[in-house]
């Protein structure tokens, strides 16, 4: 269950209590987020809302690990990453968080197959094993047959797929998405968050995305709102304060 | 090496490119082997110089003769163990494009003191019977297609007139960078048939008993003929080798010139080329990181890309600026010495990774230092 009251259990599989991220702009400091309190459990599927500049990818970030808070803490799955060093912090990412990115970001010189595969290459797999956990993650985005074709012979909606295989192929703790169906057309995009459900139905993944899209949003359990760097408001059962 | 596609992909995204980077390192590295091959075309006699042999020449110019008769007073000067002795021909075989070094030698004498040149023991023979017999190199048997028994007409310039010999051998070096370019006839044949400077040699050749005391021995040499119509001037052969290079010129600058303009022409390539390849790909290297690649494997990846090129490019160089010192002299015989050696072709492929290393570092720690978050944003 999703709690933003800071009442929420040390057991939750993300845990943030009194998240502050400022920037500095001319001499002007800038509140992005402003003492934010979130308690996430495995399984759950969250989306976030908020007009430009509430502070989402912001929040994402500093979920994933990708950028460091100005105050506050955040724990996932017991670790406390707002004190890690940077090197550190690289190594959890790459065991914890699988990221899925508005444009799709594959590389383009490398196969489908060879984009799935980058996160494993951190890894002690044998070449088999890699190959064989790729193929499971080909087949579970339903792309099996496109392994060897590069990003510019895919539609868009097959390049996301293909982003959600690579972010999944190293069962990461939980997925970050932000605008996952930014770049698509509605049936594309409804595809992808077939796809991104039946990774939280089937396979308990831990879902927290950010959208624009309220058909989008739709899809997750519940669905917070940022405005100027705060949660402001839930649906039921989201426990704001 | 499971990283080695996507430095292969990452490479060859930009063919045209890349392809041009490692041609500008192949020109750079061809021509980096003809300047060591240049250069020790002009160095080798002082790199292969006898430690224990000395060069007596004149003292006003290695063109002065000295008589015959110095011979007995060197072989009675304390700390030589041999003589020999020299004359300079300068003839012209055929057409003057055809230019090799005829030398005059004292067929007592020769062998003995160049123990690294071979020839066989029965050509050898024939050679001291006949009084107009030659030996010739084989470069230059290769060069002219002459066989043994063939008849060498040469054109005398210094000493006027046809001359002609008998070619009873062929001689061959002990080790790859020795000269046999030369042709050689006896001494006797030439003062028999020279019309002046009877009784006079180009220069002796000495061997000291002990290298250690060749500077002493040098010096009584030139004490002994001081104050004489010939005096002379002694030397290691190391020394007169190297000064025999001075005389063209500061060849060793003008190389060392001409090889770093290159160089700094391939760092500025390969650094623009790679900080190109990095700024076009900022995007896709936060990505990376974003996924858990580290700092230092950016780092490792955009130098991997820098050094894969200057390997490829730069070995390629060397390597045909092997194939063509195979050809050997193009120069009809005034580079003799025409030869890559192997540890030249490792310092070239060490020079290009160094230049690979150098033009690559800048963008690979900018690649290093890039924030995950700003870069995304820039996607």
């Amino acid at each position: 269950m999703v709690r933003v009251d800071g009442n929420g259990s040390s057991a939750s599989l993300i845990h943030v209590r009194g998240l502050d991220k400022t920037y500095a702009r001319g001499g002007e400091v800038i509140h992005v987020l402003q003492g934010l309190n979130l308690d996430v459990d495995s399984g759950d599927f969250v989306a976030f809302m908020g007009p430009s500049g509430s502070g989402k990818t912001t929040l994402l970030n500093l979920l994933g690990g990708l950028d460091v808070p100005s105050a506050g803490t955040i724990s996932v799955a017991g670790d406390e990453i707002t004190h890690m060093s940077a090197s550190k912090l690289t190594a959890w990412r790459a065991r914890h968080v699988g990221f899925i990115f508005q444009m799709y970001n594959l590389i383009p010189v490398l196969t489908a197959f060879q984009n799935v595969e980058l996160p494993l290459l951190l890894t002690k797999l044998s070449k088999s094993e890699r190959r064989r956990h790729v193929e499971t993650a080909l087949q579970v985005v339903g792309l099996a047959d496109r392994m060897q074709h590069y990003p510019r012979q895919l539609s868009g909606g097959q390049e996301q797929r293909v982003a959600i295989a690579r972010a999944i192929v190293s069962d990461p703790t939980f997925l970050l998405c932000d605008e996952p169906t930014g770049d698509l057309d509605r049936k594309a995009a409804d595809e992808i968050m077939d796809l991104v459900g039946r990774l939280v139905r089937e396979f308990g993944k831990t879902v927290l995305m950010v959208t624009h899209d309220p058909a989008v949003a739709q899809r997750a359990q519940m669905t917070l709102r940022l405005e100027k760097g705060s949660l402001v408001g839930a649906p039921e059962g989201a426990g704001i304060a | 090496m499971k990283f080695l596609p996507l430095v292969i992909a990452n490479l060859f995204r930009k063919k045209i490119r890349t392809t041009l980077t490692i041609g500008s390192f192949t020109v750079a590295l061809f021509l980096f082997g003809l300047l060591v091959i240049v250069r020790g075309a002009f160095s080798q006699g002082v790199d292969i110089a006898g430690a224990d042999r000395l060069v007596v020449i004149n003292k006003v110019s290695l063109i002065q003769p000295l008589p015959l008769s110095y011979r007995d007073r060197l072989l009675r000067t304390a700390g030589v163990k041999e003589v020999t002795f020299q004359n300079w021909f300068g003839g012209v075989y055929q057409d003057e494009k055809n230019f090799f070094p005829q030398f005059a030698v004292d067929v007592n004498s020769q062998r003995v003191m160049y123990p690294e040149f071979t020839v066989p023991e029965d050509q050898w023979h024939a050679f001291v019977e006949d009084r107009e017999g030659a030996i010739a190199g084989q470069s230059l048997i290769d060069r002219f297609g002459w066989k043994v028994g063939d008849r060498i007409p040469i054109k005398g310039t210094i000493y006027a007139g046809p001359w002609e010999f008998n070619l009873r051998g062929i001689y061959r070096g002990t080790r790859a960078q020795d000269d046999t370019t030369q042709f050689w006839f006896h001494w006797d044949f030439l003062e028999e048939r020279r019309a002046f400077g009877k009784g006079d040699v180009g220069w002796y050749v000495v061997r000291v008993t002990n290298p250690d005391l060749s500077v002493q021995v040098a010096k009584t040499v030139d004490a002994e003929f001081a104050n004489s119509p010939f005096e002379t001037k002694t030397d290691t052969e190391k020394a007169f080798a190297a000064s025999f290079v001075k005389q063209m010129g500061n060849i060793e600058f003008l190389i060392l010139t001409v090889g770093a303009v290159v160089f700094f022409t391939l760092l500025l390539v390969t650094g623009n080329t790679m900080a190109i390849a990095v700024r076009e790909r900022v995007g896709e290297l936060a990505v990376l990181k974003a996924l858990g690649f580290s700092n230092r494997f950016v780092l490792l990846l955009v130098m991997m890309e820098s050094l894969t090129v200057a390997f490829i490019g730069g070995g390629l160089g060397i390597l045909l600026a092997k194939l063509f010192s195979l050809h050997g002299d193009p120069t009809n015989g005034i580079l003799p010495y025409f030869y890559l050696p192997p540890l030249a072709m490792v310092s070239g492929v060490g020079t290009a990774l160094l230049v690979g290393v150098a033009g690559g570092i800048l963008p690979a720690v900018s690649a290093m230092r890039l924030r995950v978050v700003d870069a995304i944003r820039r996607v």
